[in-house]
């Protein structure tokens, strides 16, 4: 299971073009630890470590920024990526309980990684497709309308 | 790459207008494809008639793509224009009925009643009666489209389609004959006002982005539409990127900037996508870069998706994201529009009022002050959605009563239920009840109710929604977005959220209803941005309209609507049970007994109070 390998020896080039690439630039460090989440899933102490040695930042700013945004993460992610809308559409329209019947049946937290590693639970605030509520997305596909005790045998589809 | 001069873009018009006859095209299919549509089916509809089109050797059908159509709720749509056939618009679609709309009205030029919508604008002159036109339809009767005038109308990968709808005529006048002074003048005459919510008149703004002489200027488009309920600018993105993009280059012209940005949420990828292929285009005909239209003027815009922070769509938070820093909120002054991105004269302003600036050009401000109300001009796009028939984005003069959008344009309610709340301004708005819905909106009318603006979202509650939840749920979100900068905000929110979730779990106190205003009022008024002094009222306003529901929680341990479970008391009420036997089958623990002709009972230590019972029961029987 890759996720939980250390960061690969090809991983840490393509990080390093990435730095590379906008050392020097202007607000370059959102950008930057967008492409590394891409490259290796998540974003580690040893990778923001690289990052502030190569863009001259301390540490501690990078970690502050990590922290701040809801797009990064420090732990890895599951094969599968479960975003449960939490927007106020879908909240009415019973998304509390899609996400309450997950967490039970993956027997994972809000924010957490099931024990095989396969599926990641994430509540996300809107995803601006209110007219379909409630909505989940696996990965990139949006499913729309969800009835709450159905949701566990569309996330089941992604293998 | 053609660079193109002022007195093309007539031509482009010109030339699109009849590419229906000229190149004898046997229809043109449009595929409404924003992302309600395409989460909707209409990939797999538009691969289907791809299909179809390749079995029987058809090659001349146009096929184009452009954003959401308005009515979310009846997607996949699509519209359809032949010559000899009036535009109809298809809905609620899926593969089978594409297919018989492809065999009937394609091949054979005739209109499946059965499955139209509407007969679009522009139908006037094909008398048909079986269908209704698009005017007629009381979503859309009501609505009057500026903003939005392009909805679901043109191909957004193809910027002759927008120029066809007049894109860049805007700019083109600016450029030709208008000087900074008067676009700005221009604009403080049509009274516009910032449609992210605030609503700070928008050609003050660009007067004061003008005085500071500092240069290099910047020009923001706050696309960070983070308000849970609302999706007014991600579909206007969708649909119609060049009108923003013409909007920051006019707003560019008048400030004398040469940059600008769009910080687009990262939630919205399909519209960063559009806008990026948007702004290719737009520079390969010479509309943005160097020289524009060949009139010496320089301007270019790069994008910047977010990464996920409600208050990023505060100002001067936005400014720091972009920098590449913890978007927190700073004291102003100095404003933004003296010291803003890089400590530079910055002009921010929201998608909307961006989307509405070329039509003021290209009018005069006079014209968009025509409709309105004293304080608030032109029209304001909603996204409305929640317990509604009619799910989608409106767009309504301004002083439109919110009954009008809720009943007529919205269709009012979801069968047996009844009307109890609509939510506007998002977790920094309120909850308006039943007897407020003659109120109009307009920014005073509505802060006047203790609601506000906010960017749009309209969310209608049913009798199911229990208000003191949705407080909670609204506390909940700005507790877990608040950037933690000052005390109140950081520290007073959660607070609120602790004797919330005391109240929702049934250990609610006689004196909490007292101690959240207090503490509400506090936080307001010693909060340092926007975030935290509005955040407080979405529980101010449930407490002001709907006090009975805190004191039943708190003294009955009751909750009404049955939300909140801690409260419930899952037990079937059998002089109200109909003995259907629905509860049983929605059950995912088999802790629900049932057989024909007796009433259900509930075995509470099966039970895991999931409330699926609850919403299968159409007989309110649960309690």
């Amino acid at each position: 299971m890759r996720w939980a390998e250390p960061i690969k020896k090809d991983e840490w080039e393509k990080i390093d073009q990435v730095i590379a690439k906008y050392k020097g630039k202007h607000g370059a460090l959102i950008p930057v630890l967008k492409e590394t989440q891409d490259i290796c899933g998540y974003l580690p102490k040893n990778v923001q470590h690289r990052i502030a040695g190569g863009l001259h930042l301390s540490s501690s700013q990078i970690y502050g920024v990590v922290s701040f945004y809801a797009f990064f993460t420090t732990v890895p992610r599951g094969k599968h990526i479960i975003r449960v809308c939490l927007g106020t559409a879908c909240y009415v329209k019973g998304s509390k309980q899609i996400l309450d019947n997950l967490q039970r049946e993956l027997n994972v937290e809000v924010g957490g990684i099931t024990r095989d590693r396969k599926y990641s639970l994430e509540a996300v605030r809107c995803l601006g497709c209110c007219s379909l509520a409630p909505a989940i997305v696996v990965d990139a596909d949006t499913h729309a309308l969800v009835d709450p005790s159905e949701a566990i045998r569309i996330v089941r589809l992604y293998e | 790459m053609q660079i193109l001069k002022i007195e093309d873009l007539q031509g482009i018009k010109e030339r699109v207008a009849l590419v229906l006859q000229k190149e004898k095209y046997r229809a043109k299919i449009n595929f409404h494809m924003g992302t309600c549509g395409i989460a909707a089916g209409a990939k797999k509809l538009n691969a289907l008639v791809l299909k179809k089109m390749d079995e029987n050797g058809i090659q001349d059908i146009k096929v184009i793509h452009s954003g959401c159509a308005g009515l979310c709720s009846r997607e996949p749509m699509v519209t359809i224009e032949s010559p000899g056939l009036p535009p109809v618009k298809y809905c609620d679609l899926n593969e089978e009925k594409i297919g018989e709309i492809f065999d009937r009205h394609i091949l054979n030029g005739e209109i499946v009643d059965s499955y139209a919508l509407a007969i679009e604008d522009g139908g006037e002159a094909f008398p048909f009666e079986k269908v209704p036109k698009l005017q007629d339809i009381p979503f859309f009767k009501h609505q009057i489209l500026w903003a939005l005038r392009n909805r679901g109308l043109i191909d957004t990968e193809d910027i002759d389609e927008s120029i066809a709808r007049e894109a860049y005529f805007g700019l083109a006048k600016v450029l030709t004959s208008m000087t900074p002074e008067s676009v700005i003048e221009d604009v403080k005459t049509s009274g516009l006002r910032g449609r992210g919510g605030a609503g700070f008149p928008t050609g003050l703004k660009w007067e004061e982005g003008r005085r500071y002489s500092s240069s290099p200027k910047y020009v923001i488009c706050n696309g960070d539409e983070g308000d849970p309920g609302a999706f007014m600018d991600r579909s206007l993105l969708e649909s119609d990127p060049h009108a923003v993009l013409e909007g920051m280059i006019i707003c560019g012209y008048a400030i004398d900037a040469h940059q600008g940005y769009v910080y687009v949420r990262a939630e919205y990828p399909l519209a960063i996508q559009r806008l990026n292929m948007a702004i290719e285009k737009a520079r390969n005909y010479g509309l943005l870069g160097e020289n524009i239209l060949g009139s010496g003027f320089d301007f270019d815009i790069g994008i910047y998706p977010g990464a996920g922070a409600f208050v990023c769509g505060e100002s001067t938070a936005l400014m720091y994201s972009l920098e590449g820093k913890r978007g927190m909120p700073r004291i102003k002054p100095p404003r933004s529009t003296e010291a803003g991105l890089w400590g530079q004269p910055t002009v921010l302003n929201n998608v909307e009022s961006f989307a509405n600036i070329p039509a003021i050009i290209r009018n005069g401000g006079k014209w968009f002050a025509s409709i309105g109300t004293k304080g608030s001009k032109g029209t304001k796009v909603f996204a409305l959605a929640g317990m509604v028939k009619n799910v989608g984005l409106v767009e309504v003069p301004m002083g439109t009563t919110l009954r009008t959008i809720v009943y007529d344009i919205g269709g009012g309610i979801h069968d047996k239920r009844e009307f109890k709340a609509v939510q506007i301004g998002g977790p920094s708005g309120a909850c308006l009840p039943a007897p407020l819905l003659d109120t109009e909106v307009d920014f005073d009318s509505l802060d006047a109710a203790g609601a506000m603006m906010g960017s749009g979202g309209l969310v209608v509650m049913d009798d199911s929604t229990c208000m003191v939840d949705t407080a909670r749920f609204f506390t909940d979100f700005s507790v877990d977005e608040s950037c933690g900068k000052c005390v109140p905000c950081r520290v007073g929110m959660k607070v609120m959220l602790n004797i919330l979730n005391r109240i929702v779990e049934g250990k609610g106190e006689t004196e909490d209803i007292e101690r959240l205003e207090r503490l509400g009022h506090h936080i307001k008024e010693s909060s340092h941005c926007g975030l935290g002094k509005t955040a407080p009222n979405p529980v101010l306003s449930t407490i002001r309209y709907f006090r009975e529901e805190y004191e039943a929680h708190i003294q009955e341990k009751r909750c009404p609507a049955l939300v909140c479970v801690d409260l419930v008391q899952f037990r079937v009420d059998s002089e109200k049970c109909k003995m259907c036997g629905l509860c049983k089958k929605a059950c995912p623990t088999e802790a629900i007994t049932w057989e024909k002709k007796t009433p259900a009972a509930i075995n509470l230590e099966k039970c895991i109070r999931c409330r699926s019972c609850i919403q299968a029961c159409k007989f309110k029987a649960i309690e």
